[in-house]
């Protein structure tokens, strides 16, 4: 394995629970800044051409995450395909959106926010906030701090899809792999001098792997 | 034999020449809204709203002219054209047009689908749908979407060049984050961003582009799918009230190319000489 595999691995195994988090802790805190009702990420899964429920604040928050739908339906659909955020208002007069978002997703929002999530040339997926209180009208600076929380989240969901992808690289790999990649992980975590003693038994094995 | 300005390819003019092509716009002296579109109903211009279908027979849109849809086919995953008998799959492309019907309520309105049937492979067929409107030489092409992929750009950027000297308008969705994304970042095109006034006819000249301009596209009511309609905000719906303008002055001075219409715009933009 080389010492670049290896880098990988430490970099993959443990970071995805890492940016699932900070995934998670995007969402909060776009809930509690627009105090809505909830709010969401949807990852675009490119193989199925779907969009999966990623991070979850608020209501529908534990049941929701890997649930899909396809890409170009529902207004996440309509963000995901034309890179432009939208918002849209009084949802529950239109009884056809009420009855088909109830049954995918247990509410009815009144209104929501949803924001394309864009990394370099990419199109990862979708932000949404659902149901802010409706005080005022909504107005453009709105737009732009749901922006830079779709910033936050592409980023995110960009680390997040990276370290999937090198899992299943180690996967393929076999259990060797897998457990050289472990073992590489467990070093990058180790204090100084454990991670010294580590290296000089590793050393040791090196050499009788060597002579035998 | 002396040709008409419209055909001479023009890479030269000799001495003496200038009236073969004097300009058929009669230019006031002020270029006011009301010379601009006054009295204008939209009436002869053909527009086309490229994006995910329009339903049939929504009140807020009327009748429209005629519908395509892009689909990819065969197992070489060619683009084909077909007649669109499906409408509007998701209700974007519904609401755009319901806008441009509002703002020039006698114009003729197309519909080429190239969203709606799936994420996968949008690039291809975005770049047909507007090879396709760009050949059928209509007036105006509402874009309220983009690509972000690199590898479109520069077969966008060429399209929308052909568009502008075969005097077809395309008036494209901007973002309003920073992003790099097309056909909008072309000067060809004239882009859209939004601002919060409830006038449908008001609208301002960006003088820190790339975006262009700046029209109603918050808390607008637009068509919904189903008959109905729903309050909405996006620069997705900003592009169709400048395609809607668009129209109007093309309606009173048809023989305006995209150069001298984006003047237009410009002269009558409200923060420019436009009325307040």
């Amino acid at each position: 394995m080389s010492d670049l595999r290896a880098a990988v691995a430490a970099g993959a195994l443990g970071s995805e629970e890492s940016y699932r988090e900070l995934l998670q802790s995007i969402v909060e805190v776009a809930r509690s800044i627009f105090d809505a009702r909830a709010s969401s990420v949807f990852l675009f899964d490119e193989e199925s051409d779907d969009l999966v429920f990623e991070a979850v604040a608020g209501e529908g928050a534990g049941e929701l995450i890997g649930q899909r739908f396809p890409s170009s339906t529902g207004i996440a659909g309509w963000v995901l395909v034309t890179r432009q955020p939208l918002v849209v208002e009084e949802l529950d007069k239109d009884p056809r959106f009420s009855r088909e978002t109830a049954e995918s997703t247990g509410f009815v929002p009144k209104g929501l926010m949803a924001v394309p999530l864009l990394h370099e040339e990419r199109a990862l997926g979708v932000l949404e906030v659902l149901d802010r209180p409706q005080k005022a009208a909504f107005s453009l600076a709105e737009m732009e701090l749901l922006g830079k929380f779709a910033n936050e989240a592409a980023i995110a969901l960009d680390l997040l899809q990276k370290a999937r992808a090198a899992r299943t690289v180690l996967e393929d790999e076999g259990a060797d792999a897998d457990a050289l990649a472990r073992f590489a992980a467990r070093l990058d975590e180790a204090e100084p001098e454990k991670r010294e003693a580590a290296l000089q038994l590793l050393d040791a094995l090196g050499k009788l792997l060597r002579e035998s | 034999m002396t040709q008409e300005p419209a055909d001479l390819p023009a890479w030269s003019l000799p001495a003496g020449a200038g009236e073969r092509i004097s300009i058929g716009v009669d230019w006031p002296e002020r270029v006011t809204r009301d010379w601009a579109f006054g009295d204008a109903t939209g009436k002869g211009v053909r527009v086309c709203i490229l994006d995910s279908g329009v339903e049939r027979g929504h009140p807020r849109v009327g009748e429209i002219q005629g519908a395509v849809a892009f689909n990819r086919s065969g197992e070489d995953e060619e683009v084909e054209v077909v007649e669109d008998t499906e409408g509007d799959l998701c209700g974007h492309g519904t609401a755009c047009a319901g806008i441009v019907r509002q703002l020039a309520p006698e114009c003729s309105l197309f519909s080429a689908r190239v969203l709606g049937a799936g994420f996968k492979g949008s690039g291809p067929i975005l770049l047909a749908g507007l090879r396709w409107a760009v050949d059928q030489g209509f007036d105006v092409i509402n874009m309220s979407l983009s690509t972000t992929k690199r590898q479109f750009a520069e077969l966008l950027h060429e399209l929308a060049d052909i568009a502008y000297f075969r005097r077809t308008v395309l008036v494209a969705s901007a973002h309003n984050m920073p992003v790099e994304s097309y056909p909008w970042r072309f000067s060809s095109v004239i882009s859209v961003g939004s601002h919060e006034e409830p006038d449908p006819m008001t609208f301002f000249y960006n003088p820190s582009p790339p975006v262009e301009f700046f029209a109603r596209g918050v808390g607008v009511e637009i068509a919904w799918l189903g008959g109905g309609t729903i309050l909405s905000t996006g620069n997705s719906f900003a592009t169709p009230h400048l395609s809607g303008i668009c129209a109007l002055v093309l309606s009173k001075h048809p023989e305006l190319t995209p150069f001298q219409l984006k003047n237009v715009l410009y002269l009558t933009a409200n923060n420019v000489g436009g009325e307040k």
